[in-house]
């Protein structure tokens, strides 16, 4: 049997550069990443790559920096088991491979001369980040931008700089809540759903962009029908086991839908009658 | 039909012509391998071939889309090195039933979608097709009419076909006519053989009649009116989810994908592997929500992804009508009853809105 090299093979992968590593939470860490071939990778917000540790694994991970940034792109982190264990061993100067970007992201071109209201739960604030970043960097395209952020408890909250930045600009209304308080936490205290109701919003005019555990939905979504939300305008990414990212491994099938091609990205229109995507 | 796309082959030289497609390249040819068992695999003489067979247990899938595939070497020493790999070889695939090229066009489909899947595309283009029709039902699992994949269409290079007295050969691609001209054992095909052949399809359609009691226009229809249908809380009760039924079928191409290192810890190989919607880690994410617990689910998943879902995908159904799954199912779950009960249940509710 002749075996050959294929450069062209989907599976492919590129040598990216880890430049700095920050611990966000006690199980989070923030990678910033360099292509080793000075090429950028060009997302869209949503969008994920495939990470691989060689010998150890390959996993989905969301982009969590800004598309716009063309000198390195970060990714978000939780230790949970194998590969993301092994992810944090890494160093500054390590190497890992990346393939992608996958999926379909937000439709930012749909958003765009919208409000904006961003709901994220724990982690999905990761991909939701990027989703923020391109909003500010491009702030006049957008309406009035919200953004709900919940977590279990204070030690959880993600990214605790940013959002301490975009508490205090005045074009972004931001909150945040946790399940579970600790003695020196001054916020909100409750589930996400219950930071909904307060939040003064044009339904017409607003896109809703959700990401969070698979519990959350239900429940939120529930809250944006209330508020008088579209069904098209309610936008959620989903999480499901992902092996090749592209549509062939059927791994992260939701019905008749690929989760890594046809989402992570859907409207509710699109799966509200689906008896396996909630 | 045109006259001179066709060949004949004196039957009592199909052997010769067998050994000499061995003197040209691997032959891979179904096998009998006793208790009504067949398998593709490697011959080295014309002897070992079953010119009569029933599907092989698995199909010639094998080939295309091995059952274990390295994808990508990678060496970890000082700097990392990964290379992305294709194994493949010359290989003439002999006697391929047309429910079997009905699998590999669906494996084409998926595996040619963007993007594209370089390595199966490698890999095809080496192997040669010579199909052979049934001209008759193999046995009372089939339900290749149902599907339409009982008679020749396209997706081979020959196609072989027995007629009284000789086989009629359809040369289909550049390959297939290489291989006539280099075998040199065939004569030009006249009006009476392809009247005969004419005569033989229009007798098919007569003997192959539709095995299961509906068409297939119908299934769109069926199976968006089935979702909630109690026959698949039926086969909760039934199926032992033990995945035989995906590890055999022809258009299942669903994988896993894995690594090793070898001794040195420097050095391994990621591989894929058939993988199957039947077990149980399939559907599982993160927190261990699994999104198709329940063996009614899977069992529906399976069958909705044969007969809905890649309609609106990809145009086609997924099912060839072989009759694998039912054939080796240990609990006797069967595809042509399971479909019956479906039409069973949802004529039932049709008619008793009417009632
Ligand atoms: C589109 C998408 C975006 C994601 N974005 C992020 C992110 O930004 N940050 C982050 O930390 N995590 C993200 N994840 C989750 C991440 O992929 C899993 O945590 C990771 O795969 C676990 O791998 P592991 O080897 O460490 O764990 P394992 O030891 O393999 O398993 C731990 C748990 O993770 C689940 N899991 C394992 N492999 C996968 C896989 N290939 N796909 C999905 N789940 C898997 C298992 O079911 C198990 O419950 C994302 C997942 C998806 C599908
Ligand atoms: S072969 Fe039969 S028992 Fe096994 S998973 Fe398939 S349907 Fe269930
Ligand atoms: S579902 Fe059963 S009959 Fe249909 S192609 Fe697969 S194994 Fe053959
Ligand atoms: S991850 Fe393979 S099909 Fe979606």
């Amino acid at each position: 049997m002749a075996q050959v090299v294929i450069k062209d093979s989907p599976y492919n992968l590129k040598r990216a550069r880890i430049l700095d590593v920050k611990p966000l939470t006690e199980k989070e860490k923030l990678f910033k990443l360099v292509f080793e071939d000075s090429t950028w990778l060009d997302f869209e917000p949503g969008q994920f790559i495939m990470v691989s540790l060689m010998g150890i694994g390959e996993i989905p991970v969301s982009v969590c920096s800004s598309p716009l940034n063309r000198h390195y792109f970060e990714i978000c982190v939780r230790a949970v088991g194998k590969v993301t264990n092994s992810l944090h061993k890494l160093n500054v100067g390590d190497v890992i491979g990346v393939r992608g970007p996958y999926g379909n992201g937000f439709p930012i071109k749909m958003i765009e001369g919208h409000d904006l209201l961003i709901i994220a739960g724990g982690l999905g604030l990761a991909p939701l980040r990027s989703l923020i970043l391109y909003a500010i960097d491009n702030r006049r395209d957008f309406g009035e931008i919200h953004i709900l952020f919940g977590c279990k408890t204070p030690g959880e909250l993600l990214f605790v700089d940013e959002i301490d930045e975009w508490g205090k600009r005045l074009d972004i209304h931001f909150a945040c809540t946790v399940d579970r308080a600790d003695p020196d936490w001054k916020g909100n205290v409750g589930l996400i759903t219950s930071l909904i109701p307060g939040v003064d919003i044009d339904p017409i005019r607003t896109y809703a962009a959700v990401v969070g555990p698979p519990v959350m939905y239900k429940f939120v979504i529930k809250e944006l029908l209330a508020k008088g939300l579209p069904v098209d305008q309610i936008l959620l990414s989903f999480e499901r086991h992902m092996k090749c990212g592209m549509g062939k491994c059927g791994r992260c099938q939701i019905q008749n839908l690929y989760c890594c091609k046809d989402g992570p990205v859907f409207t509710f229109k699109e799966i509200m009658d689906m008896a396996e995507a909630l | 039909m045109k006259i001179e796309q066709y060949r004949i082959l004196e039957k009592s030289k199909i052997e010769d012509f067998i050994d000499s497609l061995i003197s040209i390249s691997k032959v891979v040819a179904p096998v009998y391998k006793g208790f009504k068992n067949y398998a593709f695999q490697k011959i080295k003489s014309s002897e070992e071939v079953s010119l009569k067979y029933i599907p092989t247990i698995i199909p010639p899938k094998k080939y295309f889309m091995p059952q274990r595939e390295t994808l990508l070497k990678f060496d970890i020493k000082e700097d990392l090195k990964i290379e992305p790999v294709v194994e493949y070889e010359n290989l003439i695939l002999f006697g391929v039933h047309t429910c079997d090229i009905a699998g590999i066009k669906c494996l084409n489909m998926v595996l040619s979608d963007n993007p594209k899947d370089t390595g199966y595309l490698i890999r095809k283009k080496h192997i040669t097709i010579i199909g052979l029709e049934c001209n008759d039902y193999c046995d009372e699992y089939a339900s290749c009419a149902f599907v339409g994949a009982h008679m020749p269409t396209t997706g081979y290079d020959l196609m072989f076909t027995e007629l009284s007295e000789y086989f009629i050969v359809h040369i289909h691609s550049s390959k297939g006519s290489d291989i006539v001209e280099k075998t040199d054992l065939f004569k030009p095909a006249e009006a009476v053989h392809i009247e005969e052949l004419k005569a033989l399809r229009n007798n098919k359609l007569k003997i192959f009649n539709n095995e299961v009691p509906t068409e297939r226009r119908y299934l769109p229809d069926l199976f968006d009116r089935s979702f909630n249908a109690s026959v698949w809380k039926e086969l909760e009760q039934k199926c032992l989810s033990c995945g035989n039924c995906t590890a055999v079928c022809p258009t299942c191409y669903c994988f896993d994908i894995k690594e090793e290192v070898d001794l040195t810890l420097k050095a391994g190989e990621r591989y894929r592997v058939w993988f199957s919607c039947q077990l149980d880690p399939f559907a599982k994410v993160a927190g261990g929500i699994d999104f198709r617990r329940e063996r009614s689910a899977r069992q529906r998943h399976r069958f909705y992804r044969k007969f809905r879902y890649h309609i609106d995908r990809y145009g086609m159904v997924f099912c060839t009508g072989c009759g694998r799954c039912s054939r080796t199912c240990m609990a006797k779950i069967n595809l042509k009853e399971v479909l019956t009960s479906l039409i069973k249940e949802s004529e039932a509710k049709i008619w008793r809105k009417w009632l």
